[in-house]
């Protein structure tokens, strides 16, 4: 899967099919086998969540034991179907999942489906921002430790990394809302939104849920103003996390290209060391960044759970935490299995695009 | 790295030593990264060893002769890091708290090593269906959010929370979950290069059994590059102690000292701008997993000669080593052999 370009050594007895293909495989076949790769890495992940969330009980009991008198839990049991053999179950959920039937939550009874186009656009959001952020703040100073390389400058940038992912998401949420949250007093401390915002947003016809699309719709622009300013900690505190990441790949990719022939040729001529980097060096390294960056989005999404918990953000990440604790099964495997989907698809487009601009990863 | 052997050079034994060799290869500001990171960890252990010398109470003491401590008192000479909303004293909680980090770091990662290097050894060495099989399975777990993975495990497994050892284990596994594939894969992409090995065709033909060749022959060798993952995964297996307590789902306050459970407790402390109960327990974290990252990455660096600083004088460091822990790992054998 994503071992085909991070580390192609590893699949070197051939076990993918794209690369028994070698011989006349077209970028068509290429994607083709690709596409139909996610297919089991999806169901194994929804294999394994459905039969862990088993081990535990049927999903009534586990959300509702002890509060329902014995006769009635048994009669919902027996109406969901939970006491029928576990495989019947489980296929029958596979065929649901399959159709786009993730079933109804346990505890405030909504269509599973719905609660994840909910909660899944904040979480939409939250990832946009974050990696408008990390792409601001990563890409720049990689550039600029590459340039500085192995001088103050890089140090302290390449220290800065390392201390982006020391931080633990939440520790840095927290520091964040304490300094300009409470002590300076210029940012919310919680929510996606003010009270009278969210209000003023709910009137419009078909909200998309993404918070500053709405307010944009709306004409509002003090509502807009809010929003902005609830998004400010939260996605700098998850920006910063995949900031880190992308600030040495950067850094690790121009330095590799600026070693390479043509850049000495470059440097011969007397193309100045700046334009080096931005120019010549910068462009090739794009594409193993570009890559790396799809990988990310594993990170994000752990990232985000953390992140909308520390900030209130009510988004996929937080909802799970809120079933997980009232025990509602239902809906966090339909959470998980969403998750699972988003990360096979993107790996999957990473895959592509990645093809796409090289010619060389198909083999 | 056990495998400095290999280099089959006399040295004394301390200068083959891991940290000690990769100290005396080092040179500027990687040897400067090594050291503060050495500084770290070594402190981050001696907490731990020295935890019931250090604290003045107890992790899950409430009161003194002197009687009840205050809740959420601020730092002072009775408590030097202030009370938590319960009552807890923060420095007591932070220098117990590294022994629940540490104990959690050598159950998970002891788990993940043998499960993992069991699993790579048979997979690489006897391919096929099983090959196949775990490879996939291992793909589909890598690919997936490690934090989510490590959420639902710990709730099949203890069902939210529970004491001690309880916890100690719940926590143990579900990290494992997400690190098991991680050593899978190295170890089997290992193993796959060394059964071509003439050494291996030789042990074949000579009638060795596929266990003494695995257990003898692959076994030693495929494992080198593991003190260096340790060191990386020991400081991710931190982090993400650290995340399951803050989300709820690790260990009771009053079984074990548990940073990430702290900071949960602090989020609403900040919001009135209470600030040390959270402050001191996530600035430990920090700092230990600063330090086992900075050791991990300088090892790393070190391992690799593309990536080692030289000592000639206007001699250019080369890149750090990608994002992902286990990047450069597969550049560390040939390094072991030439030491400078």
């Amino acid at each position: 899967m994503t071992t085909l370009i991070e580390a192609p050594p590893s699949d070197a007895d051939g076990l993918l099919p794209s690369k028994k293909k070698s011989s006349g495989g077209g970028l068509g076949t290429y994607i083709l086998v690709r596409f139909f790769l996610i297919i089991p890495t999806i169901f194994i992940l929804v294999t394994m969540v459905f039969f862990l969330m088993r081990v535990i009980g049927d999903p009534i009991t586990a959300a509702q034991g002890g509060r329902l008198p014995p006769e009635a839990l048994a009669q919902r049991i027996h109406d969901a179907g939970y006491d029928r053999p576990i495989l019947v179950q489980y296929l029958e959920y596979v065929g649901q999942v399959a159709t786009g039937n993730f079933g109804t939550t346990i505890t405030d009874r909504r269509p599973v489906v719905e609660m994840l186009a909910t909660f899944g656009a904040a979480t939409l959001e939250l990832a946009i921002n974050a990696l408008i952020v990390a792409l601001i703040v990563g890409i720049p100073l990689g550039l600029i430790a590459a340039y500085k390389r192995d001088k103050v400058p890089d140090a302290v940038l390449r220290f800065f990394a390392i201390l982006c992912y020391a931080t633990p998401v939440f520790f840095a949420g927290l520091l964040m809302k304490l300094t300009f949250s409470i002590w300076l007093g210029w940012l919310p401390v919680a929510g996606r939104a003010s009270t009278r915002t969210e209000l003023a947003m709910g009137t419009l016809a078909a909200p998309t849920g993404i918070y500053w699309l709405d307010a944009l719709r709306s004409g509002n622009m003090a509502a807009f103003g809010d929003v902005a300013a609830h998004s400010v900690l939260p996605a700098v505190t998850l920006g910063l996390l995949t900031a880190g990441v992308f600030l040495r790949l950067v850094r690790t990719n121009v330095i590799g290209t600026l070693g390479k022939d043509y850049v000495e040729a470059g440097r011969s001529r007397g193309v100045s060391n700046f334009r080096l980097v931005t120019k010549h060096a910068y462009k090739p390294a794009l594409i193993p960044i570009i890559t790396v960056m799809g990988l990310q989005i594993a990170l994000l999404l752990g990232g985000a759970v953390l992140t909308e918990t520390t900030f209130e953000w009510k988004g996929l990440g937080y909802q799970l935490v809120q079933y997980l604790n009232s025990r509602d099964f239902v809906a966090v495997q339909g959470i998980v299995v969403l998750l699972a989907v988003i990360v096979a698809i993107t790996n999957f487009i990473v895959d592509v695009v990645a093809a796409l601009i090289d010619p060389r990863v198909r083999y | 790295m056990t495998a400095t052997t290999t280099s089959g050079r006399t040295q004394p034994l301390m200068y083959r030593l891991p940290v000690i060799s990769h100290f005396r290869k080092s040179v500027g500001l990687q040897r400067g990264m090594l050291v503060t990171g050495l500084v770290l960890t070594v402190a981050f252990l001696l907490t731990t060893a020295l935890a019931p010398l250090i604290a003045p109470y107890g992790f899950a003491q409430l009161s003194d002769a002197s009687g009840t401590f205050p809740a959420q008192a601020p730092p002072s000479a009775t408590h030097l890091w202030g009370t938590t909303v319960g009552g807890y004293d923060v420095f007591s909680r932070v220098i117990w708290g590294a022994q629940t980090a540490a104990v959690v770091i050598v159950v998970a990662v002891a788990m993940s090593i043998f499960l993992g290097v069991a699993l790579g050894l048979l997979s690489g060495y006897f391919g096929g269906w099983l090959d196949r099989t775990l490879v996939v399975i291992a793909d589909a777990i890598y690919a997936f959010p490690s934090l989510l993975l490590a959420i639902v495990m710990s709730i099949v497994i203890n069902h939210g929370q529970s004491s001690f050892w309880g916890g100690i284990i719940a926590c143990s596994i579900s990290i494992s979950v997400v690190f098991v594939p991680q050593y899978f894969r190295v170890i089997r992409a290992e193993t796959i290069r060394l059964k071509a090995e003439p050494y291996v065709e030789a042990a074949k033909v000579v009638g060795a059994s596929s266990i003494r060749i695995m257990g003898r022959h692959i076994f030693k060798n495929a494992t080198r590059t593991l003190p260096l993952i340790f060191t990386l995964n020991a400081s991710e297996a931190i982090l993400t102690l650290a995340g399951l307590g803050f989300l709820g789902f690790g260990i009771e306050p009053s079984s074990a000292a548990e940073w990430g459970f702290d900071l949960n407790k602090a989020l609403a402390d900040a919001s009135s701008g209470i600030w040390w109960t959270g402050v001191f327990p996530g600035t430990a974290i920090v700092l230990t997993v600063l330090g086992l990252t900075l050791v991990g990455e300088s090892m790393n660096d070190l391992n690799d000669p593309r990536l080692r600083g030289r000592k000639k004088a206007g001699s250019k460091k080369a890149p750090a080593a990608g994002p992902a822990p286990t990047a450069g790992v597969q550049g560390a054998p040939e390094a072991e052999s030439s030491s400078s």
